[in-house]
């Protein structure tokens, strides 16, 4: 979700087989560069296997460049990693947010081989993504400071996760500023 | 001039005359039959009615699947706990279902499976067992009442019908347990519980049940129970409704938000939503 200068990206911390819930501390969001994070959600080994993936692209591209990604070309690189497998794919779908070189706002979706949409509102992916694009068109309004972009995103991942079975039992936001990132978790509904 | 008076002054009077019909126009033959339904014109209706009520189908007639109900005898009666959460699918379309059905003040049913053959055939059943008193001058035993139920979904076998319920209460010989369900399955038990979340509520009921349990101590286990299977299931999830029965009749325990429930139990204080802010 993006934010004046800021952007907010948040998930809810269940790992599950259909509705049996195993654990409620699963890291979906990763920090890939000082600005930018990448959450991840479907299928957990693929969600595993592309994290480190992505981390060993990451650092291979710092090492190389001697420079952070900048997001759009991380969104890129998560993009082309995904239609590499377009045969065989990963069962995920990646969400990059961050800060670009300019303290911009940039968010990008993405279905399960890579073929990327770029918002400048906010985007929404995993099983209550109907419920998510639902409360973010309620709550969400340009321009919002980091305090009321954390407010917002909070509410709509409260509300969208307790309309479905499967998600919630706590979630986690981080708000990216030029300054820093503000991570909290949230103690939500534990059914 | 009294035109407009009039037209509703003859309506009120027709309504009267209606009213008195049908106070008595009472058919008994119809009036102690059993309900009966339309059937769609196909070659293989229960092949039809399967089709469209299996969660394969591509338009799904049933709602609330997902469930946690249990009911369980002791020395003081019968404890019955259901959660609240109806889930079509994945979707969460209410959490606050009575799933526990007050069928009369002697008898409860609970609500697993689909949401309206639940309702509608307790409904019906708690009409059989006023039909019965009235004929029999006596309160019908739960045996008896499980079995009417048993009977009445049975002739719908392998039709849909899709429900799975606990009938309890107390009767003449005691406190009783049936569990009855849509397969025509009807037995008579001192421990249930049905619904996706039973295995999680058996796990608590069986580690912590002992029969000479005090009152507050069965409340308080059927209420773990059943929180403990809201956490850990999908399908279940809300409230904990919980009731006792009791020889003069059931009684309303109460309800509980499994949300503040989580934390009695953790013996925390309720956390304000947000729990911790690091700066990175």
């Amino acid at each position: 979700m993006s934010g004046k200068n800021c952007v907010a990206i948040a998930s809810d911390k269940r790992f599950g087989v259909k509705y049996l819930t195993i654990s409620m501390e699963f890291p979906k969001m990763f920090q890939a560069t000082d600005k930018t994070f990448i959450g991840i959600s479907g299928l957990a080994t693929d969600v595993q296997t592309l994290m480190e993936r992505f981390r060993f692209k990451i650092n291979m591209y710092r090492m190389n460049e001697e420079r952070d990604f900048e997001p759009i070309t991380l969104a890129n690189m998560v993009s082309s990693t995904l239609y590499e497998r377009r045969f065989s794919p990963y069962f995920v779908e990646p969400i990059v947010a961050g800060l670009d070189k300019n303290n911009n706002p940039y968010i990008n979706g993405m279905d399960l081989i890579g073929c990327s949409t770029t918002a400048c509102d906010f985007a929404a992916t995993g099983t209550p993504e109907d419920q998510l694009y639902g409360t973010c068109e309620a709550l969400w309004e340009p321009n919002l400071e980091p305090e009321e972009l954390f407010e917002t995103i909070s509410q709509t991942i409260m509300s969208a996760t307790n309309r479905d079975c499967v998600s919630g039992w706590g979630a986690v936001v981080h708000v990216i500023t030029p300054e820093r990132v503000i991570t909290r978790t949230l103690k939500t509904r534990m059914d | 001039m009294n035109s407009i008076l009039n037209e509703f002054k003859s309506t009120s009077a027709l309504c009267e005359e209606e009213l008195h019909d049908s106070l008595y126009d009472w058919d008994t033959a119809n009036g102690f039959a059993l309900p009966t339904f339309e059937f769609p014109a196909v070659h293989n209706l229960n092949r039809f009615m399967k089709d469209i009520t299996s969660a394969s189908a591509p338009c799904q007639i049933e709602i609330q699947h997902g469930t946690t109900t249990l009911a369980f005898k002791f020395k003081s009666g019968v404890i019955v706990a259901a959660d609240s959460r109806a889930s079509q699918g994945n979707y969460v379309s209410t959490s606050s279902v009575k799933k526990i059905i007050e069928i009369n003040p002697f008898l409860l049913g609970t609500m697993a499976g689909g949401a309206a053959d639940c309702t509608f055939w307790q409904r019906e059943l708690g009409r059989q067992c006023r039909l019965y008193e009235l004929r029999n001058k006596e309160r019908i035993s739960v045996a008896a009442a499980s079995k009417l139920l048993a009977n009445m979904i049975y002739r719908y076998k392998g039709m849909g019908l899709s429900m799975g319920t606990m009938v309890t209460g107390w009767d003449k010989t005691g406190p009783k347990i049936f569990y009855v369900d849509s397969d025509g399955t009807r037995v008579d038990g001192e421990l249930f519980s049905v619904g996706s979340g039973s295995p999680f509520a058996y796990g608590i009921i069986d580690n912590g049940f002992d029969f000479d349990l005090d009152v507050p101590s069965a409340i308080d286990l059927g209420k773990r129970a059943i929180y403990h299977a809201t956490h850990r299931d999908g399908a279940s999830g809300g409230t904990v409704n919980l009731y006792h029965v009791k020889p003069d009749g059931w009684a309303r325990i109460g309800r509980w938000d499994v949300e503040d429930l989580h934390w009695e139990f953790q013996d925390q204080p309720k956390p304000s939503p947000i729990n911790s802010s690091v700066i990175g």
